[in-house]
């Protein structure tokens, strides 16, 4: 079964509740290497994107996305607002107007995604930030999907490397963003964008499951 | 119409601030503040809608430069950058410039009437530094200030000099610094003040000179004269401060 509209806003629900969830666990890891308010602004966010859902009238996963992206620019606040914002806009732009998301679309929209980030914040792997959980989900997920993987099956494979590149940032110098001011002292705590991103993907592979 | 600026900060405290310093010396340069986020309360952070209503207050058809502080201002601004259509965009700058030094540079350059490009280039050359091991207690900032001292080649024309001592309680402050580099820009003359470059309102700031201390101005060139005239009438009224 292919990914709709409806899962794509389930998504988004799914982000706002998750990272209301974890808003102080994210706080705590930023606290140690950053300006401790990258949970805070992750949860007023997605919870801004919701608010703007509940009007309606995003007719495909595309404009769902699109909607995510305008609204995270402009309230998170902090490096998260544009890369996000940036991750959801180039991902509506590979969807354009398709109303269902097959296996390849997905790696099409993560890939989209990554670059974005990637273009945005101009890191690399490596330098302790998003994309050191983004660029393992994409190549995981590319992976899967080559194997004849479902969009769910392509989704779970994505999350599970991201959860596991964000896990892998913990030793890492930060040589990009806020945390890259410690230097050294950064070694030892996880990033908090490459932890928020795999939390995101794994409320995207959690309500496609549940969609089946 | 002038060039108009953007303030990007992630603090809405920090943009309003610098327009209040910048706007002191361009009261014609319209200056529009994007700090914070969009939602309410507004916190620390940027807003790609604040942005984008920024550009459209700051924007009378000669083109915007826009000034940002760290590294996520940047990202809001490039992004609300793409937003725009090619001929909008080709009217907006985006230098590399320190926040408060090159808003004042850019808005006093905005305000002698200086093309987009300009008022960019001005942003971005307006890095103060100050070398503490030239600084002597007590004395002067002038010695501190960063430039060639003296770019007056080898005088093919003789030098028009003069030498003033500050009657004003607050000396070569913004005020003044800003009305004597603009005046000098418009005059066809090299001149020194204190060993900087006269038409730069930073380098005249930096000197940090203050009541009873003395200015000495050099000047080459056609208007030379008409350089020294006017420093030295500005100087003896006290900048008009007396």
């Amino acid at each position: 079964m292919a990914l709709t509209a409806q899962w794509a806003e389930a998504w988004i629900r799914e982000c706002s509740q998750v990272l209301t969830e974890h808003r102080t666990a994210l706080i705590e890891l930023d606290r140690a290497i950053g300006d401790a308010d990258h949970g805070e602004n992750m949860q007023r966010g997605f919870a801004a994107v919701v608010a703007k859902l509940d009007a309606g009238g995003q007719e495909t996963p595309g404009a769902v996305f699109k909607l995510t992206a305008m609204t995270l620019m402009s309230t998170v606040g902090g490096a998260a607002g544009p890369l996000y914002g940036t991750a959801f806009l180039r991902a509506a732009t590979a969807l354009g107007d398709a109303a269902e998301i097959d296996p390849a679309a997905v790696v099409g929209f993560l890939t989209a995604a990554r670059d974005g980030v990637v273009a945005r914040g101009k890191a690399e792997p490596g330098d302790k930030t998003m994309i050191d959980a983004w660029t393992p989900a994409v190549e995981a997920a590319d992976t899967a999907q080559s194997a004849g993987a479902s969009a769910v099956e392509v989704l779970e494979a994505a999350a599970n490397a991201a959860q596991a590149g964000a896990l892998a940032t913990e030793p890492l110098i930060a040589r990009k963003g806020r945390a890259s001011y410690l230097g050294e002292r950064s070694a030892g705590h996880r990033d908090p964008g490459a932890q928020s991103s795999a939390l995101i993907l794994q409320a995207a592979a959690d309500t496609a499951g549940r969609q089946q | 119409m002038t060039v108009g600026l953007v303030i990007v900060s992630h603090s809405s405290k920090i943009a309003e601030g610098v327009i209040e310093l910048a706007a002191q010396m361009a009261p014609n340069v319209r200056i529009a503040a994007a700090g914070g986020t969009s939602d309410s309360p507004s916190r620390i952070g940027t807003s790609l809608e604040k942005v984008q209503s920024a550009l459209d207050e700051a924007e009378q058809g000669d083109g915007v430069v826009v000034l940002t502080d760290l590294g996520s201002a940047v990202m809001t601004a490039e992004m609300t950058l793409e937003f725009l259509s090619p001929d909008t965009r080709s009217r907006i700058r985006l230098p590399q410039a320190a926040l408060v030094e090159g808003a004042v540079a850019a808005a006093v350059q905005a305000e002698s009437g200086g093309t987009v490009d300009e008022v960019a280039s001005a942003a971005e050359r307006a890095v103060v530094s100050i070398d503490p091991e030239s600084l002597e207690p007590f004395v002067s900032h002038g010695s501190a200030a960063p430039g060639p001292s003296a770019p007056l080649e080898a005088a093919a024309e003789p030098a028009v000099t003069g030498a003033w001592t500050l009657p004003n309680k607050m000396g070569l402050h913004a005020r003044p610094a800003a009305v004597i580099a603009r005046a000098l820009t418009d005059l066809d003359a090299e001149v020194t003040i204190n060993g900087v470059d006269g038409k730069s309102v930073m380098l005249l700031m930096s000197l940090a000179l203050g009541e009873g201390k003395e200015l000495r101005a050099e000047a080459t060139g056609p208007e030379a004269q008409k350089a020294i005239e006017y420093i030295g009438g500005e100087v003896k009224a006290g900048f008009g401060e007396l």
